[in-house]
């Protein structure tokens, strides 16, 4: 059971960008997520950098995740936390192209959580950004 | 020519709720004490490391120390013991004499404490910050679950991490929780973040302490007549900035690479080991830290914990102090860690161990960012 937040989502903390995550915003602004991938390596990774954390390379480029992935671990916050619903589900989640990036479980109960449950992307309008969260995959979608 | 260390000073401030004393005191006073302890006087002091709040030269200008040795190493709650190994290495090499390490923090009262501003535009304001992220209680023990699925560890085995640390805290006069619980009572207690209690977390005070290193032939030509503290080995090693970067959420890999790389230096082995400390912000960290330095296997520290293997009594005494959850935390535990083990290994604890010979110590800093370990001994 969740609490409607008595902060407006718009006091939420926003994240704002720099030169080297700047595409990854631009992209969730769009509806997508966008990761950078290490040519050399066929590695995809989180999160933005300007080099591949295996190999060194900066021969990179940006490629739009599935937005699909697993769901890795997770707790279930009960700390007030500014504009988010008490409980929060503060959650890693395993994307489809390998790597891993903390986000939150929405529109879930948290007691119908299971690790290794499908999960898919959709996108939180903030000040200025559109933040990635995710929610458990709808059966046969 | 290399140059045994020691831990020649080491004294604690009083902790708990001190909300008359400014952060910068906290240093100062933990630093007067230190040398107080070992017999010095701050003119013998050439060496000073700190935290980088407020920092090696405000708190060596405080005390009115020039000093010709500077470290300025923030990298969480372990950098007291990155402090040690790199003071080691500084006095074997002829940098310095005499290093003083200071820890203060006004965790509790937020005395002349730094904010901690973050820019939204850091990595961690990026991509962990905007998921309602309060801080270590909300991000720290976000592995924990993958841990518990992954291993044969059980939920009512991490509430016996606190139980057995609130054993120890109910012999020590000083700590701040000291009745003993139950694991009932552990998982019963008010949910911070499930599946971690109140109890299954740190708790927030004020306080400080400083340790004194020098040469062995410094602290025998100059020292008081407290027993000597060796530094037999060091590790220090640091992966991640961001807690869902861990390369494996069930493993910390900077507790198995410094552990190894002090054992290596020391020349002991895990039965060397008559005394733990394990930093324990949180009830799962002394888990990880048991398995990925090798004390027990894959998935077993849980039940290791339960047996009752390191409370009182047990073969494997860790966190006698009562630990990070019962005896004192101010945000960056890793000083008390240490002064637990030189108390354990003078004689001097408040809950004392028979026969402690050789100490470990494992620092942790940051949300499983950094750590560093120490192995320390009486014996030379």
């Amino acid at each position: 059971m969740t609490t409607t937040p008595e902060v407006s989502p718009e006091a939420r903390f926003a994240p704002r960008a720099t030169p080297e995550t700047q595409p990854y915003w631009d992209a969730t602004a769009a509806g997508r997520l966008d990761l950078p991938r290490c040519r050399p390596c066929d590695q995809v990774f989180f999160y933005p950098r300007s080099s591949c954390p295996r190999c060194g390379s900066t021969d990179l480029e940006w490629v739009t995740c599935s937005g699909r992935g697993l769901l890795h671990t997770y707790v279930v916050s009960h700390r007030p936390a500014p504009g988010f619903p008490v409980p929060t589900v503060i959650a890693v989640v395993e994307l489809e192209e390998g790597p891993r990036m903390m986000t939150n479980l929405v529109d879930v109960e948290p007691e119908a959580l299971e690790l290794d449950m499908p999960v898919e992307v959709r996108f939180e309008q903030r000040t200025g950004v559109a933040v990635p969260v995710f929610t458990p995959t709808k059966a046969d979608s | 020519m290399s140059r045994d260390v020691v831990i020649m000073g080491a004294a604690e401030t009083d902790i708990g709720k001190l909300p008359t004393t400014s952060t910068l005191e906290l240093h100062v006073e933990g630093a007067r004490r230190a040398l107080a302890d070992a017999n010095l006087t701050k003119d013998q002091v050439d060496g000073i490391a700190s935290v980088s709040i407020p920092g090696p030269i405000q708190v060596s200008h405080a005390l009115g120390i020039t000093p010709t040795y500077v470290d300025g190493t923030g990298v969480g709650g372990a950098s007291f013991l990155f402090h040690v190994r790199h003071a080691t290495a500084a006095i074997k090499a002829g940098y310095a004499d005499v290093v003083l390490v200071t820890h203060g923090e006004s965790g509790r009262s937020r005395v002349g404490a730094s904010t901690h501003p973050r820019g939204n535009d850091s990595v961690l304001a990026q991509f962990e910050l905007p998921y309602g992220v309060v801080g270590p209680p909300t991000s720290f023990t976000v592995p924990a679950r993958r841990f518990l699925h992954e291993t044969d560890n059980t939920l009512e085995q991490l509430a016996e991490v606190a139980v057995a640390q609130r054993r120890w805290s109910s012999r020590n006069p000083r700590a701040m929780f000291r009745d003993e619980i139950s694991v009932e009572e552990v998982l019963g207690a008010k949910m911070i973040a499930d599946p971690f209690t109140l109890l299954m977390c740190c708790l927030v005070t004020d306080g400080g302490g400083a340790l004194v290193i020098a040469s062995r032939e410094f602290a025998e030509a100059h020292g008081s007549d407290k027993p000597l503290v060796h530094v037999l080995g060091t590790g220090e090693a640091a992966t991640s900035p961001l807690i869902s970067q861990m390369e494996d959420m069930t493993r910390c890999r900077q507790f198995t690479l410094s552990s190894q790389a002090a054992f290596k230096e020391s020349g002991t082995s895990h039965a060397d080991i008559d005394h733990l400390m394990i930093y324990d912000a949180f009830a799962h960290v002394p888990l990880y830290g048991l398995e990925d330095m090798g004390f027990v296997g894959r998935g077993e520290s849980g039940a290791f914990v339960a047996d009752g293997h390191t409370s009182p009594g047990g073969r494997l005494p860790m966190n006698t102090n009562g630990g990070g959850m019962s005896y004192t935390h101010t945000g960056m535990y890793g000083m008390f860690a240490i002064q637990e083990s030189v108390r354990q290994l003078r004689g001097e604890a408040a809950a004392q161990v028979d026969g402690v010979e050789t100490s470990l110590v494992l620092g942790n800093g940051g949300m499983f960012m950094s750590a560093a370990t120490l192995i320390l001994t009486n014996q030379r």
